[in-house]
């Protein structure tokens, strides 16, 4: 469908890059590799882990491993070990947040709420270990970073005042940070702000035009008084799964958790505009 | 100028979901919005017209407005319509997917956090307007 695009002549060098775009799991990863990713396979690699996740774990199929557990037809045995690990993981994530994030929304084993983060760090890594050193894979608005990106690739700046015909661009070596907006989830088609990532992971929860979405596990209803709530650290699965807690608190009780996460950080916006920002997120925000 | 859409379309791409409302899907008639009012171009633009890309809520259809090798407007040609769900998409979904593959182009950025529920037709349409006019 949406097939892969070099964005630079194959006699290029390199650092030349692919992006790729790839409907999965009820939503679309896109990937933004080094070419060599393609040659070698594991970009390809990294989509089938994708579409084997789906099968395994979408709620949706009726023959997958999570919708067999949840009808009780099998047990944890039976199905793919990732499930197993998926459940730890969930776990976890639910006793640290005091029970606002659940592998079992509304009652009903269903571990989704985990499983894109998880999916999508799990492709990253795929990548990285084929030998890969900077990609950015982004599943349905959130993002796995690994290393930065390579500067050579920088695309000429889109001002109408100045055609893309400069010149050649100077192929200074290394890297700069992947710049990652955060969508404003009160103003339709604009960013919030621009954070910048090297191996690192940003997530964001938050109401969509379909409204609240997130429930508070506690409350059984739909969490109120935030608008979204990103986080950033170093692992995608973490890094979701903490903000759909935080989210799911709402406002003040996520401000205090947030703060005491080691290595993850945070910045909200409330239903009524208003901003914060845990005590480590400002390094995190790209320079104006 | 291909080159700065095909990133423009993948980072859009980057926060597309498909639409997986748990609706009715059991082959009822779905009709069409009448095609909203489309902006005349302005001297030095050109539009690239997608094709219409069925999706299982009807038709979606884009224009994309470049000028300069910038996308500088997306038009949404036929949307469906039918359902509340149909018209909260259009009111709602398509301008933001706009919006936000406008801000894409334009703040210099890798992909896109905290935007779901975006249009799986939207994205394939625009992918197809673009690869006409490259």
């Amino acid at each position: 469908m949406l097939s892969t695009f070099p964005l630079l002549p194959a006699t290029a060098p390199v650092t030349a890059r692919v992006r790729r775009a790839e409907p999965v799991m009820g939503t679309v990863v896109s990937f933004d590799v080094p070419a060599a990713a393609v040659a070698d396979g594991s970009l390809d690699c990294a989509v089938r882990w994708l579409h084997w996740v789906d099968r395994v774990f979408s709620p949706y199929r009726p023959d997958s491993d999570v919708s067999l557990l949840a009808a009780a037809e099998v047990t944890v045995d039976g199905c793919a070990p990732e499930v197993a690990e998926v459940i730890s993981a969930c776990t976890a994530v639910r006793l640290c947040s005091g029970g606002y994030f659940t592998a079992a929304p509304g009652g009903v084993f269903d571990p989704s709420g985990y499983v894109k983060g998880w999916a999508v760090e799990r492709a990253a890594a795929i990548l990285s270990a084929a030998g890969s050193s900077n990609h950015l894979v982004n599943g349905g608005g959130d993002v796995q970073c690994a290393g930065g990106r390579p500067r050579s690739t920088l695309a000429p700046a889109p001002s109408p005042d100045s055609p893309a015909s400069a010149g050649p661009s100077s192929p200074a070596p290394g890297e700069e940070p992947w710049r990652v907006g955060i969508a404003d989830p009160l103003h339709r088609g604009r960013l919030a702000l621009v954070v910048e990532a090297a191996d690192s992971a940003v997530a964001t929860s938050g109401i969509a035009e379909r409204g609240a979405h997130i429930v508070d596990p506690h409350l059984g209803r739909p969490a109120a008084g935030l608008a979204s709530l990103t986080v950033v650290g170093p692992s995608l699965s973490l890094a979701d799964a903490y903000a759909t807690a935080a989210f799911a608190m709402g406002p003040a009780r996520a401000r205090d958790w947030t703060e005491s996460l080691p290595g993850y950080e945070a910045y909200a916006i409330a239903e009524d505009g208003d901003t914060w920002q845990t005590t480590g997120f400002a390094p995190h925000i790209a320079p104006a | 100028m291909r080159r700065v859409l095909v990133a423009v379309v993948v980072t859009v791409a980057g926060l597309v979901a498909l639409l997986s409302f748990k609706t009715d899907m059991n082959g009822s008639e779905r009709t069409v919005g009448s095609p909203p009012s489309v902006p005349p171009l302005l001297p030095g633009e050109h539009a690239l017209t997608g094709r219409a890309v069925p999706t299982v809520y009807g038709p979606v259809r884009v224009r994309v407005v470049e000028r300069s090798g910038s996308i500088v407007g997306v038009n949404i040609l036929r949307h469906p319509a039918e359902t509340t769900m149909d018209i909260q998409i259009g009111q709602f979904a398509f301008p933001r997917l706009v919006g936000e593959t406008l801000t894409a182009q334009s703040a210099r950025i890798d992909s896109v956090s905290g935007a779901t529920y975006t249009s799986h037709g939207y994205i394939s349409s625009l992918q197809s307007a673009l690869d006409h006019g490259a």
